[in-house]
């Protein structure tokens, strides 16, 4: 079986943002970066399919050189090759662009399985994968939280609002976006990180160019406009700050 | 010439999800401020629930019918739309962003070359042109979007982002126009939804709620917050990552796919607050947040807020909450 796993890079999560100079996206100079926190459980749930199925996994990530560290930890994870299409103009993008280029970047291939994360951590559109399934011509299911692909038939649980859950038969090959928690994701091994030396990484140009066709366009970014006065406590004394807390939630709050 | 507005209206078991009217509420302030009139979509085996919808304020319903919209598919939910969209020829179609919409819409706009303007929070329409706003970085930013180039615009509002109960009431009822529409082949079979076992924490009846997220770094810390709830007589609960990692079971997470909780104190420790998260909890009497990002989404709900490092300010709370206590 041959399965692909689309992954992103994304800022990490605890960076502090920074609106860039021309104000139309965050200043990446600033920032560290990590693997797409979905995408990480996507890999996950490809390597144990493989490990039940047989067949090989593949990463197809779109990003600038840098991502290659969230592919070569996928390598070192497991994973057996990569495909990435390299781009440094695409963190903007919108989700049908994304997913236009990494379509066409895994069309050729015929992947019996497609996995993807629900949902970027920065630009959060939570599209890519249902729109690649679609330009696949593939079926899909989102928020995934458990594969059943024991038989022949593959069966997927799907999260719903408010802890309700629905399992879907599905044809196959299909397209699955992947929910965090489906499972625990594991580290990746000494042995693991020097097999990963050896494994193939392809590049590629991306089908389209960053703009073509594009219907959405960022025009401002900026930090949300608070709604609610928040009475900030301690001045970033954290005793004085406790103790003010105390006082309040029990002469003002009436919660102690 | 494209024209008008259409807005989904979600069902599940044969009920409509009150999240729709938050989007008929935003399409009517779309169509008031472009001049444009307002139509429902309803997708299903007959015209039973759109008949539910036409007491709102709306130039009609458009009933989409085929008996494999019984059971909600994105195949044959995605056929059924594009179907009423090229008929139609909006110039918008809103949605609600829900776990449904989030599942079959992109589909659909992508047939028309497209993704959705996702999970925007507002939009502004003046002199004819829209603009949306949308969070990214899990609402630590905003940023302003503007669709061009032609056909519909597909857009979805985030829970909460307009009020349902100011979706405009009609005087007299809006007209229902059945529609039988072709549905291609489905390539997916639903089973029954169902939930898991019941919850053995029903967090819903606590008046106090010490809540964690990935601030606390390590299953062994969450003794700290363990200890902060005993003295205030609370439960312990947590974001998503907490449970997804297994250092407490599921049924203590909140929001959008956890609980939904009103206590009257909630003291989120090291949450960001992501919009998940606080569908679950942000009607709670009163709101702390620590965290020592002040940029913190959770701040902008929060009653009192700490800057600052959780594992100097637990411990401190904990002991000035033991003095007033005696
Ligand atoms: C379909 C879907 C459903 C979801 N359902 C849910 C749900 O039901 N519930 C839920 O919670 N999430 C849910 N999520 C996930 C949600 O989007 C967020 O990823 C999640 O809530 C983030 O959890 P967090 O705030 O604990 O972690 P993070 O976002 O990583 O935030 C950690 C915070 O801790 C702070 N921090 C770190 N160290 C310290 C310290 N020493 N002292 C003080 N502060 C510190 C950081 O500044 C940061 O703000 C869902 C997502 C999707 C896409």
């Amino acid at each position: 079986m041959k399965i692909f796993v689309l992954m992103k890079q994304v800022p990490n999560k605890d960076a502090v943002l920074r609106v860039r100079g021309d104000g139309k996206w965050v200043e990446e100079g600033d920032l560290s970066f990590e693997v797409n926190e979905s995408d990480g459980y996507a890999l996950e749930e490809s390597l144990r399919l493989k490990e039940k199925k047989g067949g090989e996994v593949v990463v197809a990530c779109l990003g600038p050189q840098r991502a290659k560290s969230v592919i070569k930890d996928a390598l070192a994870r497991g994973a057996d090759r990569a495909i990435h299409v390299v781009a440094d103009d695409f963190a903007q993008a919108g989700p049908f662009a994304v997913a236009k280029v990494l379509a066409e970047a895994i069309r050729g291939e015929q992947p019996d399985l497609v996995l993807a994360g629900l949902q970027s951590d920065d630009q959060g559109y939570g599209q890519t994968g249902v729109i690649v399934a679609e330009l696949l011509g593939l079926p899909h299911a989102t928020i995934v939280i458990d594969v059943d692909y024991s038989s022949e038939q593959l069966r997927v649980k799907r999260e719903l609002e408010s802890g309700w859950y629905q399992w879907y038969t599905m044809q196959t090959p299909a397209l699955l976006t992947i929910q965090s928690g489906i499972s625990q994701i594991r580290y990746a091994t000494l042995k693991g990180i020097m097999a990963a030396k050896k494994k193939e990484i392809r590049e590629a140009q991306p089908a389209i160019a960053a703009g073509e066709g594009e219907f959405q366009t960022v025009e401002r970014v900026y930090l949300p406009l608070k709604q609610k006065q928040t009475q900030f406590l301690g001045d970033g004394d954290a005793k004085k700050g406790a103790a003010q807390l105390a006082e309040k939630l029990r002469n003002e709050a009436r919660v102690i | 010439m494209s024209n008008g507005i259409l807005v989904f209206v979600e069902h599940r078991q044969g009920v409509i999800n009150k999240v729709s009217f938050e989007a008929v509420a935003a399409a009517q302030q779309l169509g008031a401020s472009l001049g444009q009139e307002v139509t429902a979509v309803v997708l299903g085996a007959d015209a039973a629930l759109a008949n539910e919808v036409t007491g709102f304020k709306l130039a009609g319903v458009v009933s989409a019918e085929n008996p494999k919209l019984a059971d909600y598919t994105p195949d044959a939910y995605a056929d059924a739309f594009e179907k009423v969209v090229r008929a139609r020829e909006p110039q918008y179609v809103i949605f609600p962003h829900t776990y449904l919409v989030r599942d079959f819409a992109p589909k659909l706009a992508a047939r028309f070359g497209k993704g959705l303007v996702s999970d925007c929070v507002r939009m502004k329409a003046e002199g004819g042109a829209v603009t949306f706003t949308r969070r990214l970085f899990q609402g630590k930013m905003d940023a302003d979007v503007v669709a061009s180039g032609g056909g519909a615009v597909f857009a979805t509002f985030q829970s909460g982002a307009y009020r349902g109960d100011q979706a405009e009431r009609g005087g007299a009822a809006a007209a229902v126009e059945s529609v039988a529409v072709e549905v291609g082949e489905v390539r997916m079979q639903p089973e029954a939804p169902f939930q898991e076992v019941k919850a053995a924490v029903d967090l819903t009846k606590t008046d106090v709620i010490i809540a964690i997220g990935r601030g606390i770094k390590s299953q062994e810390n969450i003794a700290l917050a363990q200890k902060l709830a005993e003295l205030l007589g609370g439960d312990i609960a947590a974001s998503r990552p907490i449970c997804d990692a297994g250092w407490l079971p599921i049924d203590r997470q909140i929001g959008s796919s956890g609980q939904t909780v009103a206590p009257k104190l909630y003291i989120a420790l090291g949450i960001s607050g992501a919009i998940q998260h606080l569908v679950g909890m942000k009607n709670a009497g009163t709101i702390v947040a620590v965290n020592k990002d002040a940029e913190a989404p959770i701040f902008d709900i929060a009653d009192y807020g700490i800057v600052g490092d959780l594992f100097e300010v637990v411990p401190a709370l904990t002991e000035e909450i033991q003095k007033l206590k005696g």
